[in-house]
C-alpha cells in the first residue's frame, strides 16, 4: 500500500513546524513516530497534501523530573517512556501502559505526543492522561498553553489542539504514598489495540479512598471519564464490595462501538470488567 | 522529489525518492535489497523488520525520507566474508523455519532483542519477538534457534 502523494518537510524546530502549519493550514499534518498516521495514509483515510516532520526536533525529547511532576517531551517514544527510570519509579502505570502498545516495533518508533494529537479511539495513553489527571502541554502562533487531559479529547479522532498547535510535551503527576494507578486492558490479539482499555488512580486518606478518577478507552469513539464509577468509590474503604459497586456504575457517557472484535453489548460488560479490574490493582499499589 | 542518503549495510547510497515511498519499497526496489519482505503491510507481522539507527523498526511504517542520514541494517547485511551470522545459523541449525517468509524480520527482530539481552530465558525471547508472526512453525524451533545464536554469540556450546 502507497500514501497519496504528499510534500515533505522535515521541521528542525517547533517554531519551524508551527510556521509550516500555519502557511499550509488544514492541508498539513505533523508526522511524528508515524505509526498512527502512516497507515492511515497507507489506507487512503488521509491524504494530507503536507507532511511535516518533526520525529527530529530534539526540543521535543527527553523526560524529566520536576519535583511532583513527570515532563516528558511529546516526542518520546513509548519505549524511551517505558525503559525511563524515573517514570517507572513515580508513574509506573504511565510505563505499564505505554509497554502494552502494539510491540516492540511499535514501542521503537510511536510517540505519546502523536498518540494523543491522533486520539485514536483504541489508543491506550488517552485512558491514563485521564485517570492521572494529566496536561498536554501545547505551542502555537500566539504562545504555550495548557490543556488538561479532562478537555484534550473532544471526539473520535479529534483533540482540543488547533490546526497550528504542537504537542511538545505531557505533564504527569509523581504519585506518593496513598496513591496508586493501574491499567487493565483487553487487547486486540494481533495489533494490541485497546478493545476496552480501563486507567484507575485512587488515594487514600486515613484508610478512607479521598480522590479517584478512572479512563476508559477503546469502548467508545472517545476516550472519557466515568465520574459515576468515581463518586462510587469515593468515601469508601475501597474494599471489594466498594469496588465491585464502583465498577458495576462504570460505563456511563461512552457512545459504544461495536465491530468484527467485539460488539457494543460486548464492549458495555467489559468496561465493568476492566473498570474492576483496574481499581483492584490500583487500590493494592496505594497500599503499598 | 527528495533526496537522501542513506547506508544501508555498511555502503552510503545517495537517492531521490518521492517523499510517500516506505522504507522498506526503498530498500527492495531501489536498492534490490529483495530480503526484508512485506507481509501485512499493517505494522502487524513483522516481516518487514530491519534495525534503524539500531534500533528494530518496521520498515512498512516509516517513509524513506525518515531515514535520511540513518544507519539501516538489514538481513543482507548480517552475514560477514560468507559466514552466516549465528542467528542465520542457529535457524538453519535449529530448523527456525519452513516457507522462510518471516524469517529475515524475525532474524532482525532477534537481533535486536540479543544485542540488549545477550542472555534471554524462552519467555523473554517469545516476548522479544512478540512483533513478529509466523503462520509455519509454531514458533517452538524459532525460539530455539535465537537461544543457538546467543550462545555461541556468548562464546558457550551451543545447545544440543
Amino acid at each position: 500500500m502507497i500514501p497519496a502523494p504528499f510534500q515533505y518537510y522535515a521541521a528542525k524546530t517547533v517554531n519551524e513546524a508551527i510556521g509550516l502549519l500555519q502557511q499550509h493550514g488544514e492541508d498539513a499534518k505533523l508526522l511524528a513516530g508515524g505509526h498512527s498516521l502512516l497507515p492511515a495514509l497507507k489506507l487512503r483515510l488521509a491524504q494530507p497534501a503536507v507532511l511535516i516532520d518533526i520525529s527530529r526536533v530534539s526540543e521535543l525529547k527527553g523526560i524529566t523530573s520536576n519535583g511532583d511532576r513527570l515532563v516528558i517531551g511529546a516526542g518520546s517514544t513509548y519505549y524511551e517512556i517505558a525503559r525511563n527510570e524515573a517514570v517507572r519509579a513515580g508513574c509506573p502505570v504511565l510505563a505499564e501502559c505505554v509497554g502494552q502498545i502494539g510491540d516492540i516495533q511499535v514501542r521503537n518508533r510511536g510517540t505519546i505526543g502523536g498518540s494523543l494529537a491522533h486520539a485514536d479511539p483504541a489508543a491506550d495513553p488517552p485512558a491514563v492522561a485521564l485517570a492521572l489527571g494529566a496536561t498536554i502541554n501545547v505551542m502555537g502562533p500566539n504562545g504555550a498553553r495548557s490543556i488538561a487531559a479532562d478537555n484534550m479529547f473532544v471526539g473520535m479522532l479529534t483533540t482540543a489542539l488547533s490546526s497550528d498547535e504542537v504537542i511538545t510535551s505531557v505533564t504527569f503527576p509523581i504519585l506518593g504514598k496513598g496513591e496508586g494507578a493501574a491499567y487493565a486492558k483487553l487487547r486486540h490479539p494481533a495489533s494490541r489495540y485497546a478493545i476496552v482499555g480501563v486507567a484507575a488512580y485512587v488515594k487514600f486518606d486515613n484508610g478512607t479512598v479521598s480522590a479517584c478518577r478512572i479512563g476508559v478507552t477503546g469502548a467508545g469513539s472517545v476516550a472519557v471519564r466515568q465520574p459515576a464509577a468515581e463518586a462510587a468509590l469515593v468515601g469508601t474503604s475501597g474494599d471489594d464490595a466498594a469496588i465491585a459497586a464502583a465498577a458495576n456504575a462504570a460505563g456511563d457517557g461512552i457512545d459504544y462501538l461495536g465491530d468484527i472484535h467485539a460488539s457494543a453489548e460486548y464492549r458495555q460488560a467489559m468496561v465493568k470488567v476492566f473498570t474492576r479490574r483496574a481499581l483492584t490493582e490500583a487500590v493494592r499499589r496505594a497500599r503499598g | 522529489m527528495a533526496t537522501i542518503t542513506v547506508t544501508v549495510n555498511g555502503k552510503s547510497y545517495t537517492s531521490d525518492v518521492e517523499p510517500r515511498m516506505l522504507l522498506v519499497h526503498y530498500l527492495r526496489e531501489h536498492l534490490n535489497l529483495t530480503g526484508t519482505h512485506i507481509g501485512c503491510d499493517t505494522s502487524q507481522c513483522g516481516a518487514c523488520v530491519v534495525l534503524v539507527d539500531g534500533v528494530s523498526v518496521k520498515s512498512c511504517t516509516m517513509l524513506a525520507v525518515q531515514a535520511d542520514g540513518a544507519n539501516v541494517l538489514t538481513i543482507e547485511g548480517l552475514a560477514q566474508n560468507g559466514q552466516l551470522h549465528p542467528l542465520q545459523e542457529g535457524f538453519w541449525e535449529c530448523h527456525g523455519l519452513q516457507c522462510g517468509y518471516c524469517t529475515p524480520g524475525m532474524i532482525m527482530a532477534a537481533y535486536d532483542l540479543l544485542q540488549q539481552n545477550p542472555n534471554p530465558t524462552d519467555e523473554e525471547v517469545r516476548h522479544g519477538l512478540e512483533g513478529n508472526l509466523c503462520r509455519c512453525t509454531g514458533y517452538h524451533n524459532i525460539v530455539r534457534a535465537v537461544q543457538y545464536a546467543a550462545a555461541k554469540m556468548r562464546g558457550e556450546a551451543v545447545p544440543a
